[in-house]
């Protein structure tokens, strides 16, 4: 088995491609660091100068707002220079392959790449490609890891909970697509969630899911008792009238989380959703919008933890 | 040429007989020993076995010469004591037509190295609908038809086309893999391909497809091979149909005899195949069915691709991996690994494949084509691209260290490679 090609010789973080195989002690490094961070977002001024003179590449070949604007911010609060690529619109129409749009970028001395790409497994390729002193994030590829989604989601975990090990956490819906899921079932289970589950229809759930250290439940309810985290995923409607899913009403009436169903959970359960919500769809406005819902505060940690992320690989 | 080769071990896996020994060749065949040799090989230290018989080796012209050419690849042949071939009808365009089926045999021909079996495609440009002039292709030097790794969906279309090539005795080789359910797919439906992602072809895409195949030989007695099995309930359908004396044989990849889903690791590019890498239960059942015989034969299914192709997150990297010049190491690596003698282990890419082709070729016996590889089994080989004579330069085993290699190769009586 090769070696990790997200960690240095010495064990450390050089890229940050999934949450997948990260030690324990990396990941709370992460989140602590971000926690010194979230003290500099609320400042009036916003800036610390870990990163000044280091170039921050914003790497999207798939559309994003949220993702890309928060990792955009993250670096200018760290002093990068921050440029930002459109590529689903630029080279990669015009038959530029994905690693010389890499060598391009690199020849115009960029310190970290942040990646988005609809392929799973493409930022491992660009860091294979990169000189020692690159660094890659990924900021989601294909079906397969959404590494700062999933920091900043157990980010939020522990900001309202606290301690991991006695957590009952539930992931709802679309698993099967969800690079958001993969990333947090990793990251719950390397922090000791004892009990992380996932809830769907088996059309929605990869095969051998349970390999991931889940339990599976496609009873909502049943999914839901007791759970002390929520974490609802998003449902792109294109899954919807095919073989996937007969209807948005008939997921709506299975999947979707309604103050009904959510009163199952613990009185003080929480409810995440990775953004953008479909309201209606995998979740009800009763509930997005209620009392239950930190919504909102994942996407201002996520500043937070981009900013850890990107000054950690940057000073190793 | 009078070729006399002295002081070898010679393994003959048609009889299964071992010893050391001398053989005589003359006008391109084994003979009878006589005296007066014009030349005199001395393989004192070497295995003297029939040379190696691939089923599946892409060449890649017509089409795709900037993947390999067929100098390259017939070097590459030769090399790893391939010495003869049969190349699947996935070149662009399609082997479907008997003046390019002429044309490839002529051109390899004359390169004079190892033998070319060209495989018909099954139905015109590989589309699934029409089906190509069998008889003619046969004619112009077809052994086979297939549909290579191109989806036939339509069982209408299959059925018919098993019916007409039954109807002259010709052999039809297929792939089973389901074209619906595979869609899309571009690993193993598993945990490794839940964990990075990726989406997944199911083990039953290929016993459903299989299970319709044996279904349409009992049918329509057409004799049938199926290509690549990957996985363990392929293994148990075929060993029925055996059983059952249906005229059937298949083959496995040297790919998937050693490696299972695990070895992708961190996307490695040079595991994506097809059909995919499976399960270790599955590449435990592939091993084991090759060695009891309810698999026939060891294919390369050399695939060179060049570099671009794989220079490509994953699922966008193109399918494939060089093997003739791994074929002989990866089977004595398997050979050894289920305890078998040598000869047993060379009959799986000799008498075993030469059977499937229908050609004389796979024994040590007087009258047989003077096709022979000479080889060192002990000799260490470290896996290093660069030094491939394949254009491929793309193999998962990449830095393996095997043992086995070739030092003399022979083709109808002369030597086409000395390394």
């Amino acid at each position: 088995m090769q070696r990790n090609p997200q960690l240095n010789a010495k064990g450390e973080l050089q890229h940050l491609l999934s949450i997948e195989g990260l030690p324990r002690e990396v990941l709370v490094q992460i989140l602590d660091t971000a926690e010194s961070f979230a003290g500099v977002t609320e400042r009036e001024v916003k800036k610390v100068p870990i990163l000044r003179g280091k170039s921050v590449f914003n790497l999207f070949f798939e559309p994003s707002t949220r993702t890309r604007t928060t990792f955009e911010i993250a670096a200018k609060r760290l002093s990068a220079d921050v440029i930002n690529l459109n590529i689903a619109v630029s080279s990669q129409s015009k038959g530029e392959s994905l690693l010389d749009t890499v060598a391009n970028l690199s020849a115009m001395q960029a310190d970290i790449f942040v990646v988005r790409h609809g392929s799973s497994g493409a930022p491992y390729l660009i860091a294979r490609h990169v000189k020692p002193h690159e660094h890659v994030v990924n900021a989601g590829d294909g079906r397969h890891a959404h590494p700062t989604q999933g920091l900043l989601d157990l980010f939020t975990i522990r900001h309202y909970k606290q301690d991991f090990t006695r957590l009952t956490v539930a992931v709802v819906g679309d698993v099967l697509h969800s690079r958001v899921a993969r990333s947090l079932i990793h990251g719950l289970t390397t922090l000791g969630a004892p009990e992380v589950r996932v809830i769907g229809p088996q059309t929605l759930l990869p095969s051998g899911v349970e390999s991931l250290g889940v339990r599976v439940f496609h009873d909502m309810r049943a999914g839901l008792k007791d759970c002390d985290v929520v974490v609802m995923l998003r449902l792109q409607s294109e899954r919807m009238g095919g073989a996937l899913l007969p209807s948005a009403q008939e997921y709506f009436k299975n999947y979707g989380l309604t103050a009904e169903k959510l009163r199952l959970a613990r009185p003080d359960a929480i409810v995440m959703h990775p953004g953008p919500m479909n309201r209606g769809v995998e979740i009800d406005s009763t509930v997005a919008d209620g009392p239950h819902s930190v919504i909102l505060p994942q996407v201002t940690f996520g500043i937070a933890v981009r900013m850890a992320v990107m000054s950690i690989v940057a000073g190793n | 040429m009078r070729l006399h080769i002295k002081n070898g071990r010679l393994v003959d896996p048609a009889t299964g007989k071992e010893g050391s020994g001398d053989l005589f060749i003359s006008d391109g065949k084994i003979s009878e020993p006589f005296s007066k040799p014009e030349k005199t090989i001395d393989a004192k230290g070497l295995v003297v076995s029939p040379g190696f018989i691939d089923l599946s080796a892409r060449l890649r012209e017509p089409g795709y010469e900037y993947k390999a050419t067929l100098e390259s690849e017939m070097d590459a042949a030769v090399a790893g004591g391939v010495t003869s071939l049969a190349c699947p009808p996935d070149t662009d365009p399609p082997l479907d037509e008997p003046g390019l089926v002429d044309m490839l045999r002529r051109r390899a021909l004359s390169l004079e190295r190892a033998r070319v079996y060209p495989v018909g495609a099954l139905t015109m440009k590989l589309q699934g609908r029409a089906l190509t002039e069998m008889a003619e292709l046969a004619e112009a030097g077809c052994v086979a038809f297939s549909h290579a790794n191109v989806p036939l969906a339509d069982t209408q279309v299959l059925w018919r086309a098993l019916q007409y090539a039954a109807t002259f005795g010709f052999a039809v080789w297929l792939r089973a893999e389901d074209a619906w359910l595979a869609k899309g797919g571009v690993a193993h439906d598993g945990e490794v391909a839940t964990r990075l992602g990726l989406p997944g072809i199911p083990g039953f895409a290929e016993t459903i497809a299989l299970s319709t195949i044996l279904e349409l030989a009992r049918a329509t007695g057409a004799r049938v091979h199926v290509c690549r099995l990957s996985t363990s309930g392929a293994v148990e359908l075929m060993r029925r149909a055996k059983a059952e004396r249906l005229p059937v044989s298949c083959d496995v990849g040297i790919h998937h005899v050693h490696l299972c889903d695990m070895d992708l690791g961190y996307f490695d590019a040079n595991c994506r195949l097809e059909p995919p890498l499976r399960s270790q239960r599955d590449r435990d059942a592939l091993s084991r069915a090759l060695a009891d015989g309810t698999i026939d034969c060891l294919c390369s299914d050399h695939t060179p691709v060049d570099e671009d192709g794989k220079h490509l997150p994953f699922a966008e990297a193109e399918p494939g991996a060089t093997g003739l010049e791994l074929l002989l190491p990866l089977a004595l690596k398997w050979g050894r690994a289920r305890e078998l003698s040598l000869a047993a282990t060379l009959e799986r890419i000799t008498c075993a494949p030469a059977r499937v082709l229908g050609v004389a070729a796979g024994s040590l016996a007087p009258g047989a084509p003077a096709d022979l590889a000479l080889f060192d089994p002990a000799a260490a080989l470290r896996v290093t691209p660069e030094a491939l004579k394949s254009q491929g330069k793309n193999t998962p085993f990449a830095g393996y260290e095997l043992q086995g290699r070739v030092r003399t190769t022979i083709v109808g009586g002369n030597v086409v490679y000395e390394g």
